[in-house]
């Protein structure tokens, strides 16, 4: 555990963050005991597989989380000095936007379809800069210029249905960074996007935040993407971060088995493939019935006896690097025999 | 699995071929010049064409016996529809499909049946593409029944089962619903299904990218291994060139509507030719932070063009970082490289 005892250094520093959702089957414990923190300027990846519980720790740091059925059950979330689970809402909704910028997956429904998109973007800027219509008028046009929108001005009038994909998400990105925020968080900002719109999005955004010193919280299911822009790397599976590292150091020496097999199960671009993939077996398990101790260890090949009857902490690998996993000392990326694939 | 790979799956050329024409040696499908446009029509009493989507222009391709051909683009550059073409789920305006030697696009309505059933399709989707209201072991077994295929009921039974094994499940699953399955297992469902039959070419239409990364390898390997086993041909359609890279013999490129460059995996991905390729390999970030930030992007200009309204001349000039006046006049043939690679471009050199 290398939690910091103070914030100070600190952007944002999330501590015991649980949020659990109540539904028929149970509870569903989507974000458990997790803690992350992000220095100002810098972008951090949160990686992981559909249902791992990314997109939630993204909602409830905005707060966001629908309740019922969802709701933060215990944690602290930081940010320049306040906690903002002990904010009220009106002044939550003054972080949001303004200090807190956040870009959802589906640009078509993240943007609302009967108000132009210059509206969108002077209602964040008179709201929260409390700019005049015509100043903020004046701003929407820069700030779609600044995302490479070509005839910014004229655009102003368009509805979004009117754009195509990769523009909606740039006009996203346009009223993120509007009030020129000290975080902005992308959830899967290019997943629903084609390969080539992604890269220009992607380079774009990573630009725009650096060249702003925005801190960056890139949640994302791609391996390729975290390994282009994200300077640290956490790993999450079932709820829980496994594995935290720098982006250099996650690739090059993982300490934790579902990093490992997310590495090896991936074919690669740039490389001759062997034969077979070597696939993490089993399946992801439902939020409902996770399996005593560890939740991986149903689908781990170093999982001896103990990762049944206790949940791991977080052991400190090396300075800045910590896995979540009671074997981490034997675990490792080499190539080794392999076990008979299970079928 | 003995069974199956005994059977009539390595069969040879033209077993079902109604007219008795033998297609050419280890070809089993030949597409050439395919055109697919879909009717734009205005009015509604009197509805009358003012336009077309041309969402298939001119394509021509092989895929031979046991082989994978990838067929890689974005949203848009018509890769499905082409899937859906061979498989008569779209209307063809104009070319030739040959299926083991004879010609889909003519065939009478009762052979075309027959030449289905040596076809398979995977679709993309494994929630929309399961009836919902049909158990695992019906779904399966729907292409034994409709193609006659087994005799009695305890031999429907047992190639039901015989098949949900193959891919990976438990037979005892087969009274339960597709809600029922994850993602994965649907997915080995959808696979089974294409199987039942026992098709010699199978068109998987974007297999994986609704999986999960870890899931995505399990489904890709045993794709592999059926392969392997029974000798079955894939048209592999996907965006996602690196698994395309794992699993094909050739691959295609497409852009709106038209294949841009086509070669054998290690030369497209080795030497690729066409301005398009070079852009979309180089946009596929690699899991890898030390070489990933030493890579070049070229990142494209602008969107892709609405296949409405196609720009004159190259289908890619609008976006191409080397176009010239020519590019925006016709759209360049096919030059022939070596290493059986084709690239559809003005400025292509060896």
């Amino acid at each position: 555990m290398t939690q910091q005892s103070d914030t100070a250094g600190h952007l944002l520093d999330i501590r015991g963050l649980a949020t659990h959702f109540a539904t028929e089957a149970g509870i569903i414990k989507a974000v458990d005991d997790v803690s992350l923190y992000l220095d100002e300027g810098e972008t951090l990846g949160l990686v992981g597989e559909s249902g791992c519980g990314k997109s939630v720790t993204a909602l409830s740091i905005m707060r966001l989380v629908q309740s019922p059925p969802g709701q933060i059950v215990s944690g602290e979330v930081w940010f320049q000095g306040q906690d903002l689970l002990a904010l009220s809402e009106s002044g939550m909704r003054q972080v949001r936007g303004r200090d807190i910028g956040m870009i959802f997956q589906e640009p078509m429904t993240s943007l609302n379809p009967v108000l132009t998109i210059g509206r969108q973007l002077t209602e964040t800027l008179e709201l929260h800069l409390r700019m005049s219509r015509s100043a903020a008028a004046a701003r929407a046009g820069e700030l779609l210029e600044m995302v490479g929108i070509p005839d910014a001005g004229e655009r102003l009038s368009d509805h979004p249905h009117q754009m195509s994909g990769g523009q909606r998400q740039r006009v996203m990105i346009a009223i993120a960074l509007s009030c020129n925020p000290k975080l902005l968080i992308a959830d899967e900002p290019t997943t629903a996007l084609d390969v080539t719109i992604q890269a220009q999005v992607l380079e774009l955004l990573k630009s725009l935040a650096s060249d702003l010193g925005t801190a960056l919280l890139i949640i994302t299911h791609n391996l390729g993407v975290v390994a282009r822009y994200a300077d640290r790397v956490n790993v999450m599976y079932s709820g829980k971060i496994r594995e935290s590292a720098s982006a250099l150091d996650l690739y090059a020496k993982p300490r934790h088995p579902y990093t490992v097999g997310l590495l090896k199960s991936v074919p690669r671009l740039d490389q001759e493939s062997e034969d077979r993939l070597q696939p993490i077996e089993g399946e992801i398990p439902d939020g409902t019935s996770l399996p005593s101790g560890c939740a991986f260890r149903n689908r781990c090949r170093w999982a001896v006896e103990r990762c049944a009857e206790e949940s791991p902490p977080m052991f400190d690998v090396e300075e800045g690097h910590q896995s979540c996993c009671w074997e981490w000392e034997r675990v490792h990326s080499a190539p080794e025999v392999s076990e008979a694939p299970a079928s | 699995m003995t069974e199956m790979t005994q059977d009539s799956l390595t069969a040879p050329t033209g077993r079902t071929n109604p007219e008795g024409r033998t297609s050419p040696d280890g070809v089993i499908l030949e597409v050439r010049d395919l055109s697919v446009h879909f009717p734009i029509t205005r009015g509604f009493l009197f509805q009358r064409q003012v336009g077309a989507v041309k969402a298939v222009d001119g394509v021509s391709f092989t895929v031979n016996r046991g082989e994978t051909l990838g067929l890689v683009g974005e949203s848009g550059s018509g890769k499905t529809t082409i899937g859906r073409a061979i498989m008569h789920l779209a209307e063809t305006t104009g070319g030739e499909i040959l299926f083991e030697g004879s010609d889909l696009t003519k065939l009478p309505r009762k052979e075309i049946r027959a030449a289905r059933q040596r076809m398979g399709i995977i679709f993309q989707d494994p929630y929309g593409s399961l009836n919902p209201r049909m158990t695992a072991g019906n779904i399966v077994g729907e292409p034994l029944i409709v193609h006659k295929l087994t005799d009695t009921k305890a031999e429907y039974r047992s190639r039901v089962e015989e098949l949900l094994i193959t891919v990976g499940l438990n037979p005892s699953m087969t009274n339960r619903f597709p809600h029922e399955f994850s993602g994965g297992q649907r997915q080995r469902l959808g696979i089974a299904r294409a199987l039942a039959a026992r098709p010699a070419f199978i068109v998987c239409d974007e297999p994986v990218s609704a999986l999960d990364v870890s899931i995505q390898a399990q489904v890709i390997n045993l794709l592999q291994d059926l392969q392997a086993e029974m000798g079955v041909a894939y048209l592999f359609i996907a965006h996602d060139l690196s698994i395309v890279r794992h699993i094909s013999e050739r691959v295609a490129v497409m852009y709106l509507g038209k294949i841009v460059e086509i070669a054998t995996r290690e030369e497209i991905y080795a030497n690729p030719k066409h301005p398009y390729t070079q852009a979309l390999l180089s946009a596929v970030p690699v899991p890898d932070p030390v070489i990933e930030r030493q890579r070049e992007r070229i990142v494209l200009r602008g969107d892709i063009p609405s296949p409405l309204n196609p720009p004159s001349g190259c289908v890619f000039s609008t976006r191409c970082p080397i176009a010239t006046e020519e590019c925006s006049v016709a759209m360049p043939e096919f030059t022939e490289f070596p290493g059986d690679h084709q690239v559809a471009c003005f400025k292509a050199t060896a």
